[in-house]
This record gives structure tokens, sequence and C-alpha cells, in this order.
């Protein structure tokens, strides 16, 4: 699903890598945890993987695709195929739950009956029923994730990539996203996660990656979040 | 590709950055319409060339009595002399199209009939005017040939070419033609960076759009295209109004000021301004739609 073979990423304006030789695997339907302090190179390694940066070093593997062979004009056809949650959510506040879950099948051109048979099963699944007329502004941080949520995953990616998706979120809201993530990776979607919150990894008992200034630091199945505690 | 989104998100562009998609309608519009005037009056000028090299002809003044130029100190011109010339003429065909010969009583005739309105007829007597052989030629910018030949020869006290005083005419046309044209230019660059700083915002304006579209996996050409249209509708909706600036130059100036006054020459028809319109629409459109790209690939990168 990713593979990583000793990638080094040095950002132009800086001398300290962001990543540093760092290799992994990640296998076809885990759930990961990416963890680490801030400028760990959680972000980066996210972004090489929607390339939306290039490695200096090594290679990215991505769905069977090298990125760096992959040409300028095949980036929307892999990014199709994975679907991204952010911390602040990125929705379009003039839109409705509705529309901005459409939005991402309108734009790469899906027909208007595949989008009104669709979003509604999705937004189902995320359990937004009954809110489809709402606009951003009138949920609450929660329900705006699981907007995003929707949105990712309503092409039913094979990858799930989320960058801090409950750092926004306080603490019992994060858990229902949480049981949401887990419930889109039961349902065959690999995810990988960045996050800060130790609650949380410490009770999913998943794959946790630790980076630190760009290497990584531990590698476990089932686990948790620091050794410390 | 899904129209009626693509088209809900022109329109929706273009409401939200009205006052600028305003400005490129306008500036598009007055560029044009430089353009556009220049172009007719290019064709003008090559209209009248078409009506006028026709009728010019080389007139060859043969001398008369008391004609005071070197070739003339042996008086009027003899018959012989006259033949000679004639048959000189004859033997530039075809070069030499038509040969005419205008004697004294026939330059008279037209003389009064030219000025028939005015006192000065009768103040000029028959042998006043000289008689002349106009020569019309196969091809009006070989005069040089004609002249050489003929010019300072005894019998012969001028040889004039209309052409010449109509040259510079039309040089003067195509100084102004090349005014406007100047200005016109200066104007399309200045709406082409417009339309650039136009998209520059329309695309900052829309960055959340776009970041989310890039996200799903839409194709540059899906992002993108919006923008265009926005640039090209824009662009065509100035070439409309220049267009129709086009037109009226055409009806009220060309039609009913200059053609009822100047009726002794022609006037571009609408076949011109129908060859115009096209030219201009593709310049405006074609224009914004080269800034638009080439600022969205900047603006809007995977």
């Amino acid at each position: 699903m990713i593979l990583f073979d000793h990638v080094t990423k040095v950002y132009a304006t800086q001398q300290r890598p962001a990543l540093d030789d760092v290799s992994l695997e990640i296998e076809k339907g885990e759930f990961i945890f990416l963890v680490g302090p801030s400028g760990s190179g959680k972000s980066t390694f996210l972004r090489l993987v929607l390339r939306e940066e290039r490695p200096t070093k090594g290679q990215v593997w991505v769905l069977g695709k090298e990125l760096n062979r992959l040409s300028n004009w095949k980036i929307p056809a892999l990014r199709r195929q994975i679907g991204t949650v952010f911390q602040d959510f990125r929705l379009l506040p003039n839109k409705t739950v509705f529309e901005n879950v459409a939005f991402a099948l309108e734009v790469i051109g899906k027909p208007s009956s595949h989008i009104k048979k669709v979003v509604p099963e999705v937004l189902e699944v995320v359990g937004l029923e009954g809110k489809e007329g709402r606009r951003p502004d009138e949920l609450s941080g929660g329900e705006q994730q699981r907007v995003a949520i929707a949105r990712a995953f309503v092409n039913r990616p094979m990858l799930l990539i989320a960058d801090e998706p409950t750092g926004n979120l306080d603490p019992g809201t994060s858990i229902g996203i949480m049981k949401l993530l887990d419930r889109i990776n039961k349902l065959g979607t690999t995810v990988v996660m960045s996050t800060h919150d130790s609650q949380i990894v410490d009770q999913m008992r998943r794959r946790v990656v630790e980076l630190e200034t760009g290497h990584v630091v531990r590698d476990q199945s089932r686990g948790v979040y620091g050794y410390a505690r | 590709m899904r129209a009626t989104f693509v088209a809900s998100e022109v329109g929706n562009g273009l409401r939200r950055n009205l006052t600028m998609t305003l400005a490129v309608i306008i500036t598009v519009a007055v560029s044009l319409s430089l353009f556009g005037a220049s172009l007719l009056v290019r064709a003008q000028v090559s209209t009248m060339k078409d009506f006028w090299y026709d009728k010019v002809e080389v007139s060859i003044f043969l001398c008369s009595k008391g004609s005071d130029t070197p070739s003339c100190a042996g008086g009027a011109v003899t018959a012989a002399q006259r033949d000679q010339i004639q048959t000189d003429l004859e033997s530039l065909r075809p070069l030499v199209q038509d040969i005419y010969y205008e004697s004294k009583k026939e330059a008279y005739s037209r003389f009064k009939e030219q000025f028939q309105n005015s006192p000065i007829v009768d103040n000029v007597n028959e042998n006043a005017l000289p008689e002349s052989f106009r020569v019309k030629l196969a091809d009006p910018t070989k005069y040089d040939v004609v002249a050489s030949a003929f010019a300072g020869r005894p019998g012969i006290e001028q040889v004039n070419d209309q052409r010449q005083i109509l040259d510079k005419f039309f040089r003067l046309l195509g100084g102004l033609q090349l005014i406007a044209l100047l200005i016109a230019l200066v104007m399309l660059v200045v709406t082409v960076l417009l339309i650039v700083n136009t998209m520059r915002v329309a695309a900052f304006s829309r960055r959340r759009e776009t970041s989310i579209m890039r996200l799903v996996g839409a194709s540059n050409f899906y992002i993108q295209l919006p923008f265009l249209l926005e640039a090209a509708l824009a662009a065509a909706l100035g070439a409309v109004v220049a267009i129709g600036a086009l037109i009226l130059m055409k009806t009220v100036l060309i039609d009913e000021v200059l053609a009822p006054s100047f009726q002794f020459t022609a006037f571009v028809g609408w076949d011109a301004v129908a060859a115009i319109a096209p030219i201009m629409l593709l310049t405006g459109v074609g224009l914004a739609g080269i800034a638009a790209f080439f600022t969205l690939r900047k603006y809007l990168r995977v």
C-alpha cells in the first residue's frame, strides 16, 4: 500500500532534513498511527504520500506506483484513490453538507445521478443523515469533521490519510471520530493517521510509528503513545 | 465533464469578482474598438486604392505656344513629334494599357464640364489648355518607366502621375492607421495585465475550493476550466461591445457622415466589417485565454 525506501526530504529553505533516511512499509488494510512531537516529520510523511512534495532521496511507493516516476498529469488519478482529512476540516462555508460532499464528486466529473445516490449513503455511514441541508457553521466541530470524512470517503478510497483529525476536538467528540475511522478501516480502507492524542492511541491499540527529528524511533504493532506512560 | 457544474462555477466566479470582470470587459471593449478601427482604416485605404488606382492615369502634356519649360523651346509641339510620341507609347505595350489622345478642344470641353458652376470658365479659352496623351498603365506602380522615357523630350511639357498625389493622401491615412494600431496594442497590453491580475485575485479568492479540488483528485484541466471560461467570457463580452462600436462607426460615421460628403470616392462596405469582427473576437478571446492560462499555471499548481 505504502512503501518508503530510504526516503530523505530536505526542504529548500532548511538545512536539517524533515525526514532522514526513513524506510517503512504499510500493508493493505492496516490502521496506523503516526506519532511524534511537532516538527518530527509526520506532516512531511503525509505530504510525500499525497505527492504534494517529492523526496530529496529515496523512493516513495503508493498504491503500486513509484511517485518520482509519476508524471504530473497522473497525480489527480492517484489522489482520487486517497481520501484526506485535516485538523481544520477544510469545508466550503457557503455550501451545505450535501454540497460539500457532492463537490468532491462533481470536480472529478461524476454524473449527478451517481452523486444523488452515493452522497446520502456516505452521510449515513458517518452519521449525518438528516443534516444534509446544514451549512458548516451550523454544525459542531465533530459534525464538521464527519462531513470532511464523508467527503474523503465518498469515493471509497483505498487509503485514508488523516492529519491530526481530532486536533480541534474535545475528547468525547474525538472518540466518536475514532470509531468512525475504525469503521472505515473495517470496510477495507487503509488508514494512516497522525496525532498528538495519547489517549486515543493508547485506547485503539493499533500499529504505532513514532517519528523524532525525521527518524523512525519506534514501530510497534498494537502500540501505545509512549513508553513512559 | 459536467457542463452544469462548470457553468455554475463560472457564474459564481463572475458574480463574486464583478468589479474586476467589468474592468476586463471595458478594457477589452476599448482596446478592441481601437484595434477594429485601425483595421477598418486599413480596409478603407485599400478600398480607395482599388478605386483610385483603377482610374489614375499618367498624363503627358504636350507643348503649346508660350510654354516656358526648356523642352518646349521649339514652340508648340509639331505633328511629327506628336506622332513619334504616339509610336513610342505604343511600343511600351503591354505595360501601357490604354492610350488616349486629348486635343485642346476636348481638354477645353472637359474643363468646362468640370468647372461648369465656376466663373473661371469664362476666363479660359481653348488655346490656354494643353493637348495631352492620357496613358493608363497595366501596373500603376511602373510609372517611372514612362516618366523616364518621356520627361524632358522636345515637345513634351510635363509628365504627370496622378498616383503620386494620391499616395500622399494614402500615406496620411496609413499614418493615422498606424497610430490607432499602436494605441490599440498598448491597450491590449494593458488588457492582458489586467486579466493576469484578475485571474490572480480570482485564484486567491477561491483558493479553498481549488485546494480541495486538488486533494480529491480533480484534474488540472477541471480546476482551471472555470477560470479560463470566465476570462474568455469576459473578453468575448468586451469583443461584442467593440464589434458594436465598429458597426456604429460604419453606419453613423462612414455611411451617414463621410459618404454623403465625399461622394467622389468609395468607402469600405459591410464585407470589411464582416471580415474584421471575427478577428476582433478571436484576438480578444485568444489573448484573454492565453493570459489566463499562463497565470493559472503559476497560481494553481498541482
